[in-house]
């Protein structure tokens, strides 16, 4: 019924068309003060739907993105979370008592402060009021976090959402064996001496062997990027290609830095240590300098490499989503709409990475746009061949046939409106964070490169994927 | 061959990839068919020098040769393999590497005794030679069997399948140009354990310690028996000590001997009937059975489940009680589990497959169900109850197996609505380690009944017999003379240790007093009694009455912990029962003189189970010997050296078993009066079971 009504829309005549969502939504209260800059934009409908409240992002901010082991080091992720909100009750003004509900996403979670998004928001000073939780979804933590508030405010349950993600690789949980932990859990119900001893007298030297995280499916136990390899040369992306995709993540970011176009770059002054300002993992290096490295997972002729590969990164990312008509009522101009969304997960083994593919055509069909309506792509790279392998998967019809159930293949997305500022590979990506900066990068890409539409997509671990449209705010 | 010379004559060709166009196997291994076609042990000699000389030429190839191996690479495959310069493997389920020659009662007779240890070292070479294992390739790796792995990709631009194998070749090419450019070496870093190993092994002295241990495990586990393994031993021996010449030369020449011997002409014949058997000769189905219900989770019954589950049907498990399929769970789960500590499955795929099993006391979910399974206790009026239970629910197209031992199963069906939908399956405990299913048909059981009974046997990997219904049908029936026969030798004053020792070094793998303590004594006086009802005179020997006092005794066999020795948990070592010492003495009868040496003992067994079993082709019950065979060596443990019991009456001479029966009837009577068939084969030697 939606894809219809929208269709409907979007051929008509664009006197008609206002008068038309008029006589849909006449009790928006807002649709009226849209209506007169949003006609000044490209000839492209606009994402409303009748009956559904228009979300929008007031603005968003990340601290700079450190690789793991440098600045951050000794902070814990709640530091970083923090700071990522204080940043952006610096940069919006919000005041802090009318925030509704704060939503953060992390992927490895530091046991204290499980809860990362609660005691972020103590810490940063938001009212004791406002409820916040966590969640988690691997790499799409952070987008889990976006679309959660959406619900809360499209169900009309809030009105004003933080919503932000944090990861800190420097320091993950490590723990201690589960024999050595069934053995301190018993002990502390010993009472006697003897009960104690006897305990003690199972111990074995192996029990202080320590479990480490390790970035691996646990369905699998395969790591990602041995897996991001056989991605690739199931695709048969080469080396070359995928050092040279990397390349151009470094020198876009390179540049973007440069020109100050990653706006959303918010100072972090870290205790005891100098503000840090930028991101520091961007590293434009040579094709021939990247060539030399031998392959990181799948040795000795993978084609996966620490210089094509997202490194560890440490950072944090928070934004402040409205309904439309809160924001303006408070005086806010807004960035960009948040419009529909798709989750998708496939299987975990041989698909892992393949999120973007699936989730692409599902969130066009679903807000009645095609590849050719997309101005701005911001993907999530977790490796080049990951990139690179699932453009190949969307411009397959025996892929879209064989795989996805669908008719025809969905196209791979022009690169020059592709990650136009670099991304995870040259920015960083701190996994539960990296959602946030997709949807304001594609955000601030569309009104400073102009356009109306954004597509932003990621995949995660357990073979899930999600893609969300961000529309500019008409200015 | 003709290519390689043509790759070592070119100018152009620096190195070589031997890779295989049929997805799923490098080589599966030599084509027996050839070698069964020579006459004479030379004609096999001058094979498998050929063979040699082949594969020599390509050891020395001055232009590297890489093998990529996907799938099997077995027999003259691995052999062929380990010839080329370097092996890189594909890491799936299906490529395996391995020399099961020795489970043809013959050797690597193409290089492979000489070459193997020296690639995997004399111990390693020895296992893998002596045991026929198939090693996946993780482990080849690790043994320095394969030089490289490659991960099956998933999907791409392709079949995952078609792109694993072009990535393998790419990967192979690669690997094939740095190595003629030097840039890649071909010796393999060792590790400390294979560096020492491989040091003492420079030490003659321990060289013939191993040689000596090796031996003597081989004797042991063979009885003398097996001709193959000690001929390996010996040819590798010859290799090692006097070099390669005289190695080569007794590698072909031993070949050639094992060839021909009864041996292997029994068990190469068994590995025919096990391809066959592993056959649907009914036709696909018309429905599919996805949906599975098993009715009790005893042994049995869970063991069913157990080999379902894990080929993905989806499986109902049914009981009474919430403690019996509490059991029964855990017994399925156990299963699973130690597939996990042995790496055979992840600790999430054991999961994932444990979600395909649904525990429930009531019949809901049953009108989904395509097959049930019944594996309720072995009572006619129970097995009625049931099925009618049954029927009640289940959708009309769904079947109902009975599995059961001895119940004829058209007594099963006639309480039946839809006898045609009627089958019995006959499943051998422990279910997920007997590789035979007995599928017995009655007169009115459908053809698709019988298609899609053996479409499911066949995914629960098993190896099929489908025989007539009858009392016993075919395994049961020729179990039961050779176990009354068991009773009387008991009776007779043999003790249960030597009588078990007789039979093993017969060949069986289980002796007859300990098979009778597996099976169950209750079940045994069950089985001997019901089939001594139909059979009458013919089926006596022993006393029922043994079995009788033993099971009021309590002496069940290993469930109950005492049979005719005494089983406790983690001690390995059975000791004999000294309280069946009373229930022997009192049913003892005097043993006859002219039949009772150790000989004359097995034979006693052999021929009257022999004679069953032939009588059993006689009547119909068997449609083909070859179902016999396989029937008799996978579920009765036949001793397999002889090829099960109709290859032996081939390679025995039919004969010579109707004079020892004759003898035996001279004594016993009827119990050993021969059949008409094997008479008929005795009187026309050109008269076979197999041509």
């Amino acid at each position: 019924m939606t894809s219809i009504l929208t269709y409907t829309f979007k051929n008509l005549p664009n006197t008609s068309k206002w008068a038309l969502q008029f006589s849909v939504r006449p009790l928006s209260c807002s649709s009226q003060l849209r209506a007169a800059p949003a006609a000044q934009t490209k000839s492209k409908k606009t994402l409303a739907k009748p009956n559904m409240r228009n979300i929008v992002v007031v603005d968003g901010v990340r601290i700079p993105f450190l690789q793991s082991g440098t600045s951050y080091k000794d902070l814990m992720p709640h530091d970083l979370a923090r700071a990522a909100l204080s940043g952006l009750l610096h940069r919006t003004n919000v005041p802090k008592d009318i925030v509704d509900y704060i939503i953060f996403g992390t992927v490895i979670q530091e046991v204290k402060t499980s809860n990362v998004a609660r005691e972020a928001a103590l810490g940063a000073g938001f009212s004791d009021k406002t409820p916040a939780h966590t969640v988690t979804m691997a790499c799409i933590s952070a987008n889990q976090a976006m679309t959660t508030g959406l619900g809360l405010i499209a169900s009309g349950q809030s009105d004003v959402i933080v919503a932000g993600g944090v990861e800190l690789m420097s320091d993950v949980p490590i723990r201690h064996s589960r024999k050595m932990r069934k053995m301190m859990l018993e002990l502390n119900k010993a009472k006697t001496l003897g009960q104690r001893l006897s305990l003690f007298s199972k111990f074995r030297l192996n029990f202080l062997a320590p479990e480490l995280p390790a970035v691996a499916e646990f369905s699998t136990s395969e790591t990602m990027g041995h897996s991001a390899d056989r991605l690739a040369a199931a695709f048969a992306v080469s080396r070359q290609d995928q050092d040279e995709y990397a390349l151009r993540s470094h020198s876009l970011a390179k540049k973007a830095q440069d020109e100050g176009l990653l706006s959303d770059v918010v100072p972090f002054k870290v205790p005891g240590k100098d503000t840090v300002t930028k991101d520091n993992g961007i590293r434009p290096s040579s094709l021939e300098q990247m060539a030399k490295l031998k392959p990181a997972f799948i040795k000795p002729y993978g084609t996966v490499t620490a210089a094509n590969s997202s490194f560890l990164t440490d950072g944090a990312s928070a934004m402040l989503i409205m309904a439309e008509e809160k924001a303006l009522a408070m005086g806010y101009k807004p960035k960009a709409y948040l419009r529909d969304f798709v989750y998708v997960s496939q299987d975990p083994k041989d698909q892992l990475l393949l999120g973007p593919t699936y989730a692409t055509p599902k969130v066009l069909e679903k807000a009645g746009l095609t590849m050719n309506d997309i101005d701005a792509f911001e993907f999530h790279e977790a490796f080049s061949g990951q990139i690179l392998a699932n453009f190949k998967a969307m411009d397959s019809d025996w892929f879209a046939q064989n795989y996805m159930g669908r008719k025809t293949k969905v196209g791979s997305p022009p690169l020059e409106k592709f990650n136009n500022w670099g991304g995870s590979l040259s920015l960083g990506h701190p996994f539960g964070a990296t959602g946030c900066r997709l949807v304001m990068a594609a955000a601030n890409r569309l009104r400073k490169e102009g356009g109306q539409y954004g597509l932003v997509a990621a995949c995660a671990a357990g073979g899930q994927g999600h893609a969300m449209i961000v529309e500019a705010y008409p200015k | 061959m003709e290519v390689m010379n043509e790759i070592w004559a070119s100018d152009q060709i620096r190195s070589a990839v031997l890779i295989s166009s049929k997805p799923g196997c490098f080589i599966a291994g030599a084509d027996i068919n050839m070698i069964a076609s020579c006459k004479t042990p030379e004609e096999v000699t001058k094979l498998s020098q050929e063979g040699q000389r082949m594969f020599e030429k390509l050891e020395k190839s001055t232009k590297p040769v890489v093998a990529a191996i996907s799938g099997a690479c077995l027999g003259g495959g691995l052999e062929l393999a380990i010839s080329c310069q370097y092996r890189i493997a594909t890491k799936d389920r299906k490529t395996v590497l391995g020399t099961p020659e020795v489970l043809l009662g013959i050797l690597p007779g193409a290089g492979g005794t000489q070459r193997l240890p020296k690639m995997v070292g004399v111990p390693a070479a020895f296992d893998m030679m002596l045991t026929g294992r198939n090693i996946r390739a993780d482990r080849a790796k690790k043994m320095g069997l394969v030089d490289q792995l490659v991960e099956p990709l998933g999907p791409g631009l392709k079949p995952p399948e078609e792109r694993t194998i072009e990535y393998l070749e790419e990967v192979a090419v690669t690997f094939a140009k740095g190595l003629s450019d030097k840039k890649i070496s071909i010796k393999r870093d060792k590790g400390l354990v294979e560096k020492l190993t491989s040091y003492a092994m420079s030490i003659p002295f321990v060289r013939q310690q191993i040689y000596k241990k090796v031996e003597e495990k081989v004797r042991k586990q063979t009885k003398g028996l097996y001709p193959a393994p000690l001929k390996i031993i010996d040819v590798v021996k010859t290799g090692i000590e006097q070099g390669s010449d005289a190695g080569y030369l007794s590698e072909s020449q031993k070949f050639a001997e094992l060839t021909m011997t009864k041996e292997s002409k029994a068990l190469i014949g068994l590995y025919h009937g096990q391809v066959l058997c592993k056959k649907n000769k009914f036709g696909a189905p018309q429905k599919e059975a996805k949906h599975l219900a098993i009715l009790g989770a005893g042994l049995m019954g869970a063991g069913i489940a157990q080999v379902s589950v894990d080929k993905g049907l989806k499986t109902i498990l049914k009981d009474a009680t919430l403690a019996g399929l509490g059991r029964g769970q855990q017994q399925v789960f156990k299963g699973l589990n130690d597939k996990v500590k042995k790496k055979a499955l992840t600790s999430f795929e054991r999961d994932s497959i444990f979600s395909n099993l649904m525990g429930q006391l009531d019949y809901q979910g049953f009108e989904k169900a395509d097959m049930v399974i019944e594996a309720v206790f072995e009572d006619l009026s129970l097995k009625h109850r049931v099925l009618k239970e049954v029927e009640a629910v289940i959708p009309d197209h769904c079947i109902f197996a009975s599995n059961t031992s001895a119940l004829p199963i058209n007594e099963i069906a006639a309480v039946s609505k839809r006898p045609e939908k009627v089958i019995g399956m006959h499943y051998f405990s422990p279910v997920d380690k007997m590789q035979l299913l007995e599928i017995i048909t009655t007169e009115k059981t459908s053809k698709d009944t019988t298609a899609s009974a053996v479409a499911v046997g066949l995914k629960q990997g098993k190896v099929i017999i489908v025989v007539k219904d009858g009392p016993g049908f075919y395994t049961t029936r020729c179990l039961a003379p050779m176990m009354s026969e068991v009773l009387r030798i008991l009776q007779e004053g043999v003790e249960p240790k030597k009588l078990d020792s007789l039979t093993t070094s017969f060949g069986f793998p289980v002796g007859a007093a300990t098979l009778v303590d597996e099976v169950g004594v209750d079940v045994a006086k069950h089985v001997s009694e019901d089939l001594g009802k139909a059979f009458g005179e013919r089926f006596g020997g022993g006393s029922v009455e043994l079995l009788k006092q033993m099971v009021s005794r309590g002496f069940l066999g290993r469930k109950s912990g005492k049979g005719f020795y005494i089983y406790q948990e983690g001690v390995k070592s059975k000791n004999v029962n000294s309280d069946m010492d009373g229930i022997l003495a009192s049913l003892k009868v005097p043993p006859k003189s002219d039949v009772s040496s150790d000989e004359d003992i097995q034979y006693r067994l052999v021929t009257r189970f022999v004679n069953e079993a032939v009588m059993c082709l006689q009547e119909g019950i068997l449609a083909t010997p070859t179902e016999g065979d396989i029937g008799a060596v996978f579920g009765l443990g036949f001793p397999p050296c002889l090829g099960g019991p109709f290859r032996f009456v081939d390679l025995y001479g039919a004969q010579k078993i109707v004079d020892r029966l004759r003898k035996y009837e001279a004594a016993y009577g009827t119990q050993f009066s021969p059949c008409q068939l094997l008479i008929d084969h005795a009187s026309s030697p050109n008269k076979k079971f197999f041509q």
